[in-house]
C-alpha cells in the first residue's frame, strides 16, 4: 500500500475569507503577531500497489483542485503503516 | 412549435420542480434528465437547477461536472444547445469549463437569503435576449457560495465581449467581482447565473415575475421570433 497527499490551496490572489475569519479569532486566544492565515485542504490518496504519482496529479488536476482559483502538490508519503 | 426544456435533477438538486413550473408558465414544455441517465430525451434546451448536487462535496458541482448527463450536456452545448445553470447549475458549468470563471465562498461567509436588484447586461443570448439593455430586475437570491471570481484579464475580456449577463444593483450580496451576477460563454448559447429566475415567475410567491423573462428569451430564441417582436420593456 502506499500513500499519495495532495496539498490544495486557494491561489494568493483568491480571498480566503474563512482563513480571515480565524485570523480575527487569533487575538481572543491572545495570539499576537501572526499576519495571516490561509486555509487548503489536505488529500491522501491511498494505492493498493505502487503509488502512482502520474495519477494522483491527474486525479489532482482533473478533480481534486479547480485550476482556476486553487494550486496543488502531489507528493508520496513513506513508510505508512498498514491499516488494520 | 413545441419547445421542449430539459430540467436536470441530481442527488441534492432543490429547485428543479420550481424551474419545472417556470417552463410550463413560460410556455415551454418541460421534460425530466436524470444525473445518472446521459440520454438528452431529444430536448432543445436544458435547465440546471439550484441546490446542493452530490452534496457539494470537495467544491460546489465538482463531483455533478463528471455526471453521465453533464457530458453529454458539455458536448450538445459545444454544439450550440442553450444551456442555463441557476445558482449551483451556475457553479457546475464553471466546473466543467463551460463558462469561465469560479463561485467561491461569499466574502462575509454568510449564507445570504434575499430579494436582490439586478441590472441586465448583455442581451446577446439565448437566455437574455428579452430583456432590454440596463433593464433593471429583482430575483431572489440565496447562495453560501456565490462569489464570482476570475483574474482580471479574464473579468476584462467578458466586460470587452459584452458577456456579463447581469450585475448586482444597489448592493452587492457576496462580493462578486466587479458585481458580476451571471455570465455567457462566447456563442451565447450557456448562460449561468446566481440568482433565481424561477422563483419569480408569479406574483403570489416571488417578488416580481421578472424572472419569466429568462424562460420567455430561450422561447423566442428556439423558434426564431423577429426581433421587432421582441420585448423592449
Amino acid at each position: 500500500m502506499a500513500r499519495v497527499v495532495v496539498d490544495v490551496m486557494l491561489k494568493p490572489e483568491i480571498l480566503d475569507p474563512q482563513g480571515q475569519a480565524v485570523a480575527n479569532a487569533l487575538p481572543r486566544l491572545g495570539v499576537t503577531g501572526v499576519s495571516s492565515v490561509r486555509i487548503g485542504k489536505r488529500i491522501e490518496i491511498e494505492f493498493s500497489g505502487e503509488a502512482d504519482l502520474e495519477q494522483a496529479r491527474e486525479i489532482a488536476d482533473r478533480l481534486l483542485a479547480n485550476p482556476v482559483i486553487e494550486d496543488f502538490t502531489v507528493r508520496v508519503e513513506e513508510s505508512v503503516e498498514a491499516s488494520p | 412549435m413545441t419547445v421542449i426544456i430539459g430540467v436536470v435533477t441530481f442527488p441534492g438538486s432543490l429547485d428543479d420542480r420550481d424551474a419545472f413550473r417556470a417552463v410550463v408558465l413560460a410556455g415551454g414544455t418541460p421534460v425530466r434528465l436524470w444525473h445518472a441517465d446521459p440520454s438528452l430525451r431529444g430536448v432543445d434546451a436544458v435547465i440546471l437547477p439550484g441546490g446542493f448536487s452530490y452534496g457539494d462535496y470537495l467544491r460546489c458541482g465538482a463531483i455533478a461536472r463528471f455526471s453521465p448527463v453533464m457530458e453529454s450536456i458539455a458536448d450538445a452545448a459545444r454544439g450550440g444547445l442553450p444551456v442555463l445553470g441557476i445558482c449551483n447549475g451556475f457553479q457546475i458549468l464553471c466546473e466543467a469549463h463551460l463558462l469561465p470563471g469560479a463561485l467561491t465562498r461569499n466574502a462575509h461567509l454568510h449564507f445570504r437569503n434575499r430579494d436582490q436588484r439586478l441590472r441586465i447586461g448583455s442581451t446577446a443570448s439565448a437566455w437574455t435576449n428579452g430583456f432590454a439593455p440596463d433593464q433593471e430586475i429583482v430575483l431572489p437570491v440565496k447562495n453560501g457560495e456565490g462569489r464570482y471570481v476570475a483574474d482580471s484579464h479574464t473579468l476584462d475580456e467578458l466586460e470587452a465581449d459584452d458577456r456579463i449577463i447581469a450585475r448586482y444593483a444597489r448592493g452587492n450580496p457576496n462580493g462578486a467581482l466587479r458585481d458580476i451576477a451571471g455570465v455567457r460563454n462566447e456563442a451565447g448559447n450557456v448562460v449561468g447565473l446566481m440568482p433565481h429566475p424561477e422563483h419569480a415567475v408569479e406574483a403570489l410567491t416571488g417578488p416580481s415575475t421578472d424572472g419569466l423573462g429568462f424562460f420567455a428569451s430561450v422561447l423566442k430564441h428556439l423558434v426564431g421570433a423577429p426581433a421587432s417582436e421582441r420585448s423592449t420593456a
